[in-house]
């Protein structure tokens, strides 16, 4: 029991990063399937791209001598601008020719853009494992240390740079023009676009928002947990979509719940019981929760008052 | 006087089934036209072919004479025609000033940039928009304003609902409304009030109205041109008295005489 007291600070740290990540993969899964009601299968892929695109900046900038500060914001940021491009393309080309389609149409298509994506990266860049270089960025002596935990310098960036985005991002669906448009959207598409709303550009402007995200989520997992492979988007995903559907899919704050709940039960399995629980606890979790809570824990109830 | 909004020789099948015959008629700016007819004469499916859900297939419609056949029905909206739905289709989760809002999507005058940001520009604009929204709700008396308007939009009654619907078509900034049945569900006191209200939407906000309407009372009260369907046909049309009394018109509603 005294270990389990020692051990408590460090685990919510690592609960609070980890989440962090699921958080962000969520969001965007959850996005897309309260617009569109499709289940976007591609989306851990474009995580796995933005870990991709951060680690290719860094790996050109870490020779010259532009400070550690710079070379992470233009990993995040372009990483952000890359997939939120990636995540309109994919849009463009594989979902909105079958948007009158059955609904496992969409849904195949999602699993072809997956292996597509995966495999575009196996073939260019091979199937090595590539590391982030975060030491040469962040030096471990950075961080600050609370009693028998250590906060970090690169989990403090990633809990920190989360939480922006997510703040940033409950701020533009509840109090900005697109924000209302794509709520419009997700209630009654075709009410909306008779109100003038652009149902296309809303849709687009979804994929951009949640891919960008996804993207950040890829670099700072990068930067804590260091290795990236082409084929890590497939676990990733699964981890969002179980995040997302735990907190009730197709909810923004549901999602971020969703990821912290997540994170933070497979790090308390990691950590008290053993890490080969890792998947099985979030696994676990997502059953249980669609056997107690069908809709997700914040998932909202369907209004449907005549 | 030229027309707003004119139909010209407009055919709609479904499958083999014909819904629209062959329809002309115009509506001129400022004034209530009505369209009347028996359940399945194709009134709605005529509000969905001018809004740009349904393409005719074959016939124009032009709206202050230009076509608006084949165009997006956001942009027959930025264009200035807005609807109502007889089926109520609020955004029932978001607050009222939200539906309103939500209406005025093409006008705002912002990008992602702006709102990630949250440039001058963008409160400048939110604000604006939120006035101007306000004034809208203003419109329907002391209902829809005040505390009202951060309630969703499900908490209101289903007489207030059809006026929601109202404002946010407003906003819009249309030239026409296309009203569909907004006296449904509707008790006697409440329909006075409608048929009162679409009366100061022509006269105090200056829209062209088209109003498809079952209950009687509303489109005698207010009409200034009468336009009788019957299987996709236009049967009669006129003034609302010459058109209750016209012998196809009746016989359409209650069937022939036998003899």
């Amino acid at each position: 029991m005294d270990n389990f007291f020692a051990q408590l600070p460090q685990q919510i740290i690592n609960g609070l990063t980890l989440g962090a990540v699921y958080a962000l993969i969520a969001l965007g899964y959850s996005m897309v399937y309260g617009i569109l009601q499709l289940l976007n299968f591609a989306h851990g892929d474009v995580f796995m791209i933005g870990a991709f695109i951060g680690f290719g900046i860094m790996s050109a900038m870490l020779s010259t001598s532009a400070p550690s500060v710079i070379i992470i914001a233009l990993m995040i940021v372009a990483a952000m601008i890359g997939c939120g491009v990636l995540g309109v393309v994919i849009e463009r080309f594989a979902y909105r020719p079958l948007r009158n389609a059955p609904r496992i149409a969409p849904l195949i298509s999602a699993l072809g853009v997956s292996f597509f994506l995966q495999n575009v990266i196996q073939l260019t860049l091979s199937a090595r494992f590539r590391t982030y270089q975060t030491a040469q960025l962040i030096p471990g002596s950075i961080g600050v240390d609370l009693g028998t935990a250590r906060l970090s310098g690169v989990r403090a960036l990633v809990i920190i740079v989360a939480f922006l985005l997510m703040f940033l991002l409950q701020y533009l669906v509840r109090r900005s023009k697109l924000g209302r448009a794509m709520r419009a959207v997700a209630t009654d598409k075709d009410a909306a676009a008779m109100m003038g709303v652009d149902v296309d550009r809303v849709i687009m402007a979804t994929f951009f928002v949640g891919s960008a995200l996804a993207g950040a989520a890829g670099v700072l997992n990068g930067l804590v947990f260091f290795r990236i492979w082409h084929f890590m988007g497939f676990n990733a995903g699964l981890k969002g979509f179980t995040a997302a559907v735990v907190g009730g899919i197709g909810n923004v704050p549901g999602a971020m719940f969703g990821g912290f709940f997540l994170g933070f039960a497979e790090t308390f399995a990691v950590g008290f019981l053993s890490p080969t629980f890792k998947d099985v606890i979030a696994f676990v979790v997502l059953i249980a929760v669609l056997l107690i809570r069908p809709r997700g824990l914040l998932g909202a109830r369907l209004v449907q008052k005549v | 006087m030229s027309a707003q909004l004119e139909l010209k020789h407009i055919n709609k099948n479904f499958g083999g089934l014909r819904v629209i015959n062959d329809l002309s008629f115009v509506a001129q700016p400022g004034q209530i036209t009505s369209l009347i007819g028996p359940n399945g004469a194709g009134k709605t499916t005529l509000l969905n072919l001018i809004s740009g859900i349904y393409q005719p297939d074959d016939g124009d419609i032009l709206f202050d004479g230009v076509s608006i056949v084949g165009l997006e029905p956001h942009e027959i909206t930025q264009r200035g025609i807005a609807r109502t739905f007889q089926t109520l289709r609020l955004f029932l989760n978001m607050s009222i000033i939200e539906n309103v809002m939500s209406a005025s999507f093409s006008r705002a005058q912002m990008n992602l940039i702006d709102i990630v940001f949250r440039t001058p520009r963008f409160r400048r604009e939110e604000q604006r928009l939120r006035n101007e929204a306000e004034e809208k709700l203003g419109f329907f008396g002391s209902r829809l304003v005040g505390y009202r308007f951060d309630q969703p939009a499900y908490s209101l009654s289903y007489a207030n609902r059809r006026r929601l619907e109202i404002a946010r078509a407003m906003m819009t900034n249309p030239k026409i409304l296309l009203l569909d049945e907004p006296a449904a569900g509707m008790n006697p006191n409440e329909t006075l009030e409608v048929t009162a209200l679409i009366g100061q939407l022509r006269d105090e906000a200056g829209y062209t109205i088209i109003l498809i309407e079952h209950d009687m009372s509303v489109v005698g009260g207010i009409s200034d041109h009468v336009i009788v369907l019957d299987h996709g046909e236009k049967i009669a049309e006129g003034d609302f008295e010459d058109v209750v009394t016209d012998e196809r018109v009746v016989e359409a509603y209650l069937g022939r005489k036998s003899s």
